[in-house]
């Protein structure tokens, strides 16, 4: 997959100068607008970060985040927060993979994502894939803060090196609380001198593209869905909460894609009929 | 070694009042709490290739101790170091989003608590069990019974990282009938990282117990997670998980 300087979003640790490390954050809020729709009374980016507000339909806002610099960028911190308020819905994409590249320093980057729903309010976060480069070195995590009766449909898949490269060394924690309760609380390890065993029978198993979607609604709660699989390398199963989990595995980004689009329209015709 | 540095290294070991034998008896695959019926994983492993030899029964279970291994460590661990069992219970789910494998988790924490009060009574298994009458999570009733025998954080996680592999790796010697010699040096090809992964646990497990549950880690196995689910639907196994 050829993202780089075509739009993509490339994570680099390569530090401009020795000592300092490029920052880049960028916030969004969303907040009920009154008559009936999602406001965003914030809606920041820098460096990397350019936020695009595409076309909403009906209740829910959108916000698009576009590559805007070319590689190899600074930032080499990275931070990205939404706020969804009571009762506002928010759709968030990106117009490409995020592809993790080696610096200069061989110190890893970091990319935190801090993400807040309220009681009644919805939010899809469906960016499109993360991709180590070969010699890239990437910490990342999610921290999701959910209300009680907050929504949520959370895509993550990761690729493990460019077409024909070997991997990079990612390590992506997604931790979600709902309530104030520990919902679900993942890290994945992977790539050069990551933890033993990672592309073993356990783990990965040399597939090399895997992701999960995790979908919050009162529709599952108290187990309505069973768990199941979903061909030989991805199962769905109930969290114990009101929540959905898919893992899957797959040998490239579009097998995995194909595979967690085909579970979320099945878990949105659950929700649809709740 | 002197006498002195003997002492040092036992206080290391154990840093409950007891020594080394009560582990000895927690760590046993003798222990009647159920382990054996368990491949860890394994069977569905070996059912789909992934597993077929003595090199990829290593990566299996250096892949699950990493992983399983080290989240059941530190979560023993903090048991036995004093964090509430109820929520650590709680964080445990959050860490297995399989339904099957946290179905398996409470199954074998009931039969691990069954053990423990027996061999070692304490008021704290008391509460547990009447609190989580169905089971708590395995690694935090085994934590707790260490705690009631005496051992430390170390302890626990030693014996919940070794319980990672060991069960896998007997598992495969019937699946597959690999040589038990061959399995058996698989675990201790294993041993200096199962010392790394004892003393993270052990870590995490003393750390969560003062700063809170969140520092605990949560490594992930996607594939144990995804198999286990298809495993649990065969009509016919040999192994429970």
């Amino acid at each position: 997959m050829d993202g780089h300087g075509h739009g993509a979003v490339t994570v680099t640790d390569a530090a401009p100068a020795p000592g300092a490390g490029l920052r880049a954050a960028a916030r969004i809020v969303a907040a009920p607008d009154g008559r009936g729709g999602t406001a965003l009374p914030v809606l920041e980016g820098a460096g990397p970060f350019a936020l695009r507000r595409p076309r909403s339909y009906g209740h829910e806002a959108r916000v698009a985040l576009v590559g805007a610099m070319s590689a190899p960028l600074g930032g080499d911190r990275l931070a990205l927060a939404a706020d969804v308020g009571a009762g506002a819905a928010l759709c968030f994409t990106t117009t490409a993979a995020t592809i993790a590249l080696p610096g200069r320093t061989g110190a890893p980057a970091t990319y935190d994502t801090r993400l807040t729903v309220g009681d009644g309010g919805s939010l899809r976060w469906l960016p499109e894939p993360l991709i180590s480069a070969r010699g890239s070195d990437l910490r990342q995590t999610t921290h999701v803060e959910l209300a009680a009766t907050a929504c949520l449909v959370l895509r993550e898949e990761q690729v493990l090196g460019r077409a024909g490269e070997s991997t990079g060394r990612l390590t992506t924690r997604l931790t979600v609380r709902r309530a104030g309760r520990p919902l679900l609380d993942q890290e994945l390890s992977y790539g050069p001198g990551a933890p033993g065993g990672w592309d073993g029978g356990a783990v990965l198993g040399g597939h090399r593209a895997v992701g999960q979607l995790l979908v919050v609604h009162p529709a599952f709660e108290g187990g309505q869905v069973s768990p199941r699989a979903l061909g030989p390398t991805a199962a769905l199963t109930p969290l114990a909460g009101p929540a959905v989990v898919v893992s899957a595995l797959a040998p490239d980004a579009l097998a995995l894609r194909k595979v967690l689009d085909s579970a979320l329209s099945q878990l949105n015709a659950v929700i649809r009929a709740f | 070694m002197t006498a002195t540095t003997d002492v040092a290294d036992v206080a290391d070991v154990a840093v409950g009042a007891a020594g080394r034998a009560a582990l000895l008896v927690l760590a046993d695959g003798r222990f009647p709490a159920g382990g054996h019926a368990h491949s860890g994983g394994a069977e569905a492993a070996v059912k789909a290739g992934r597993v077929t030899d003595v090199p990829s029964l290593e990566a299996f279970c250096r892949g699950r101790l990493h992983t399983a291994g080290l989240a059941a460590a530190a979560l023993a661990a903090a048991a036995a170091a004093g964090a509430d069992p109820l929520e650590l219970d709680e964080a445990a789910d959050a860490r297995t989003p399989s339904l099957a494998l946290r179905a398996a988790a409470r199954r074998l924490g009931r039969q691990m608590m069954r053990a423990a009060r027996a061999t070692w009574p304490s008021p704290a298994l008391d509460t547990l069990a009447s609190a989580r009458p169905r089971g708590a999570h395995q690694p935090v009733v085994l934590g707790l019974a260490a705690r009631a025998a005496g051992l430390g954080p170390l302890d626990a996680a030693y014996a919940a990282a070794y319980e990672a592999v060991s069960g896998p790796a007997t598992a495969v010697v019937r699946l597959l009938s690999l040589d038990p010699f061959h399995a058996t040096a698989v675990l201790a090809r294993l041993a200096p990282e199962l010392d790394v992964v004892a003393v993270a646990g052990a870590e995490a497990g003393r750390r969560a117990s003062d700063e809170g549950l969140d520092v605990l880690p949560a490594p992930s196995a996607p594939l144990l997670d995804i198999t286990a689910e298809q495993h649990a639907a065969w009509p016919v196994r040999l192994f429970a998980t």
